[in-house]
């Protein structure tokens, strides 16, 4: 065993490597399927949130909706006011002493990241519904959309933009927090990292390694994320279209950065952050 | 030819105990251009919500073509589809280019195709002098160019009637004039139209009548010229001199 800190290193690298770039595997696939998921459970419970019943109206819709949205909220409540590392051991080991059902530890991981990823993402989503102005949605409806099309193709998309910091937000707190499903034997990063410490009793370098990939696992995606919200919100400028009548030589032309419409763009864009 | 194609018929409008609109009663021919005048809070915008459907009313009914559109068979989407509105804020979809705007309404409730949902958007963007711009999203515009591109949206429904609440109060004084010559286009096209305004000039000059809101009734309702030179109504009067000594008009 060498004795510089920097041999150390190069040596778990070299015996290890494979079983880090595992572990690491592991830990992004949990991250990023359970991060999907936990959205769109965070989208269905978000939606049921915001359907707009009236009493008045139709009382057996609103009492239905109520009842669902009671339940709906018990389930956010109690997975975002319990730690993780507890609802790991509870779901594993409950629910086969419970229910008798007999859960892969690899369908517990999913599971329980992503339906706490959903009980975050449902608050989100509802929020993120809720700030879509109202005008957008007269608008929609002034020309006939009727509540279903207006939320596909108006408030969803609005509502998806302004919450993609937060998916962003959640992707990387589930790729740190899978690290607590290590209680219930996953071999995920940490698990690994633990493991490999424990044989070659190095675990203030194989602990250095370990964060050095968390921090390139987390860094690349929020760089990632962030070229996806730019592509989301399109050019920052557009192209002037020319009508036939004015011009027979091009259809469009490009009209440059430093243009007042640029600045006018870049202004809001700034605001939004 | 006297059927009328839109009757609003003893409406009233309560939000809570605030009574908002009393017995309202009036009706819109083909072709009308009604330009509905009144101080803040007389509830103009809330007639035209009425009409449009964004508010329920509390009472009384709102016939388009004979039908009430108020009953729970009658489609309330498709009715909005062909009395369009166009707003104050201009509502146009942030997520959405100026021809996506247009767009979204041919192919998705009109349900053309994409190919001719583009040839009816463009035409209605070049009537409005926005065709330069299909490509810029809302935040890209001025206030002007976003009320005629949201003009174009309403106009590419094909509308029987479209309604205006207030379309240039949040513009300046340049741009207000872009957006009244359309309008006034579209009044010589023929185009029915309910125009909420504080533009007097509009109202005396397109209009062929000029109805007169106060405290939630209508006071008055007339052609232009009897509205504007020779008005019985005491408020009326009040309103419009208080207007003349504000702008000269
Ligand atoms: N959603 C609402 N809830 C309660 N009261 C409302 C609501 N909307 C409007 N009102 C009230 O109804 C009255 C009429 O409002 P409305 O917006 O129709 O007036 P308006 O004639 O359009 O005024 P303005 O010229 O300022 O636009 C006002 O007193 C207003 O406070
Ligand atoms: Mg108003």
């Amino acid at each position: 065993m060498p004795t510089s800190f920097g041999e150390r290193i190069i040596y778990i690298l070299e015996r290890y490597g494979m079983s880090f770039l595992r572990g690491a595997g592991v830990t992004m696939a949990i991250a990023l399927v359970s991060t999907f998921i936990g959205c769109i459970i965070g989208f269905l419970v978000g939606i049921v949130q915001t359907i707009p019943a009236e009493r008045s109206k139709n009382p057996v819709r609103w009492f239905f909706l109520g009842v669902i949205r009671i339940i709906l909220n018990i389930y956010v409540e109690v997975f975002r006011g319990t730690p993780m590392m507890a609802q790991a051991m509870f779901i594993y080991f409950g629910s086969a002493a419970l229910f008798g059902i007999n859960m892969s530890m690899w369908f517990a991981a999913f599971f329980i990241v992503s339906i706490n990823t959903g009980a975050y993402m449902a608050e989100t989503v509802r929020g993120g519904i809720l700030s879509v102005d109202i005008g957008q949605t007269e608008g929609a409806k002034a020309i006939g959309m009727t509540h279903f099309q207006t939320m596909i193709n108006v408030v969803f998309p609005q509502a998806l933009r302004n919450i993609m910091p937060q998916i962003g937000n959640n992707l990387i707190i589930n790729i740190k927090d899978t690290c607590v499903l290590s209680i219930i034997g996953t071999v995920e990063l940490f698990y690994t990292t633990k493991g490999i410490a424990g044989a070659l009793y190095t675990y203030f370098e194989a602990f250095a390694v370990a964060m050095g990939i968390y921090f390139v696992l987390t860094f690349t995606c929020s760089r990632l994320l962030r070229l996806w919200e730019d592509k989301m919100d399109g050019p920052a400028n557009y192209d002037l279209a020319t009508t036939d009548t004015l011009t027979h030589t091009s259809g469009l032309y490009s009209i440059g950065k430093k243009n007042i419409v640029g600045n006018l763009n870049k202004d809001s864009r700034d605001g939004g952050r | 030819m006297d059927r009328h194609i839109l009757e609003v018929v003893h409406l009233s409008k309560n939000f809570g105990t605030n009574v908002v609109l009393k017995d309202i009663d009036f009706s819109v021919n083909q072709g009308d251009v009604i330009c509905i005048i009144g101080s803040s809070g007389s509830g103009k915008s809330t007639l035209l919500r009425c009409i449009n459907l964004l508010e329920d009313p509390t009472s009384g009914d709102i016939k388009y073509k004979q039908k009430s559109i108020l009953g729970s068979r009658f489609s309330q989407s498709a009715y909005r589809s062909k009395v369009g509105m166009v707003f104050q804020g201009f509502n146009l979809f942030n997520n959405m280019t100026v021809i996506e705007n247009c767009m979204v309404g041919v192919t998705k409730i009109s349900k053309k195709n994409k190919d001719e949902a583009r040839k009816i958007s463009e035409y209605y963007l070049n009537k409005v002098g926005m065709l330069p711009y299909i490509n810029a999203k809302p935040h890209q515009l001025s206030g002007g160019q976003k009320q005629r591109a949201a003009i174009a949206r309403a106009l590419s429904m094909n509308p029987d009637v479209l309604l205006f609440d207030e379309p240039t109060s949040a513009l300046d004084p340049q741009m207000v004039q872009e957006v009244l010559t359309v309008m006034r286009n579209l009044a010589k096209d023929g185009l029915t139209m309910i125009v909420v305004t504080h533009e007097m000039a509009f109202a005396r000059d397109v209009s062929n009548r000029v109805v007169f809101m106060s405290n939630g009734i209508i006071c008055e309702d007339g052609t232009p010229d009897a509205i504007f030179k020779h008005p019985k109504n005491q408020r009326t009067r009040e309103f419009l001199e208080r207007f003349r000594s504000d702008t000269n008009l």
